[in-house]
């Protein structure tokens, strides 16, 4: 029988530090997606609450931690990274599971923000883009979900097919801003 | 050009994709007639001025937006869902 090696989305690739800010990978055991069935909202929120004790994100928002975190990525939709879900959501939501369908990475250190922003479009100043927010976005020309886990600290998803190009795309900023960073 | 997504706020236009005359949610019963029918599939027009477009939120909330602008001046006039639009029709 075939021994097959499961890979990460970034083997090989990370992690890769630059300056202040460091790029690594996130291995989250799950990565679950959640859409609210047509006027189930509430009762979907209930329901994650009552099992694992965490809240459907508000748009634009994250809820959770390191151990389980929710992510809102669209209207009554949310991505839950991290631990697997307990619960049963028939009937309340569409529930897929997406672990192996995206590349999760942490991007960190006191230049972290102004790394993406030569990346996004969005205002990622800390005025605005606080701990917690997340964002449904452009980086570079890939659709990504930003989210702000820390006071430095980023975590960006992106379809698994192009984990390659934002390992480069954020190395190549990362480096932009490295060769300016004059401690 | 900016456009505010009822969903995420005000966005830059590239993270939208634009799909064409806002028409095209007013789709004619199916027996409306050929004539009704060839000006909805065929028939678009092309103001300088204030005009009504469906905006695709791609790499945002995946949304489908009505906006309201005006392509003279670029000036976004207003926004909103799709699916409310069309509610607010019948």
């Amino acid at each position: 029988m075939v021994e097959l090696i499961a890979k990460t989305a970034c083997d090989g690739l990370l992690p890769i530090t630059h300056g202040s800010v460091t790029l690594s990978e996130a291995t989250p055991e799950r990565i679950t997606a959640v859409a609210a069935f047509e006027g189930q909202a509430k009762p979907l929120a209930e329901a994650l609450m009552a099992s694992n004790s965490i809240a459907m994100p508000a748009p634009n928002r994250s809820t959770g931690g390191a151990k389980l975190r929710a992510i809102w990525v669209g209207p009554d939709q949310a991505f839950f990274v991290g631990e697997q879900l307990s619960c049963e959501l028939g009937g309340l939501a569409s529930v897929t599971d997406q672990s192996d369908a995206w590349a999760v990475v942490r991007l960190e250190g006191a230049h972290a923000v102004d790394v993406l922003t030569r990346l996004t479009p969005i205002d990622l100043r800390s005025s605005v883009f606080k701990r917690g927010h997340t964002a449904k976005t452009d980086l570079m020309h890939m659709m990504a979900s930003i989210t702000k886990t820390g006071d430095a600290a980023f975590e960006v998803m992106v379809f698994r097919s192009m984990a390659k190009t934002l390992v480069h795309d954020l190395t190549t900023a990362m480096t932009s801003v490295s060769a300016r960073d004059i401690a | 050009m900016r456009i505010t997504c009822p969903h995420c706020g005000e966005r830059d236009r590239r993270e939208f994709y634009y799909v064409g005359d806002a028409l095209a949610i007013d789709r004619p019963e199916p027996d409306a007639g050929s004539d009704v029918w060839n000006d909805y599939i065929h028939n678009r027009d092309n103001p300088a001025g204030v005009t009504r477009d469906l905006w695709y939120h791609e790499s945002g909330c995946s949304a489908w937006t009505v906006v309201t602008r005006n392509t003279v001046t670029h000036e976004i006039l207003d926004t909103m869902l799709a699916a409310d639009a069309k509610e607010g029709q019948s």
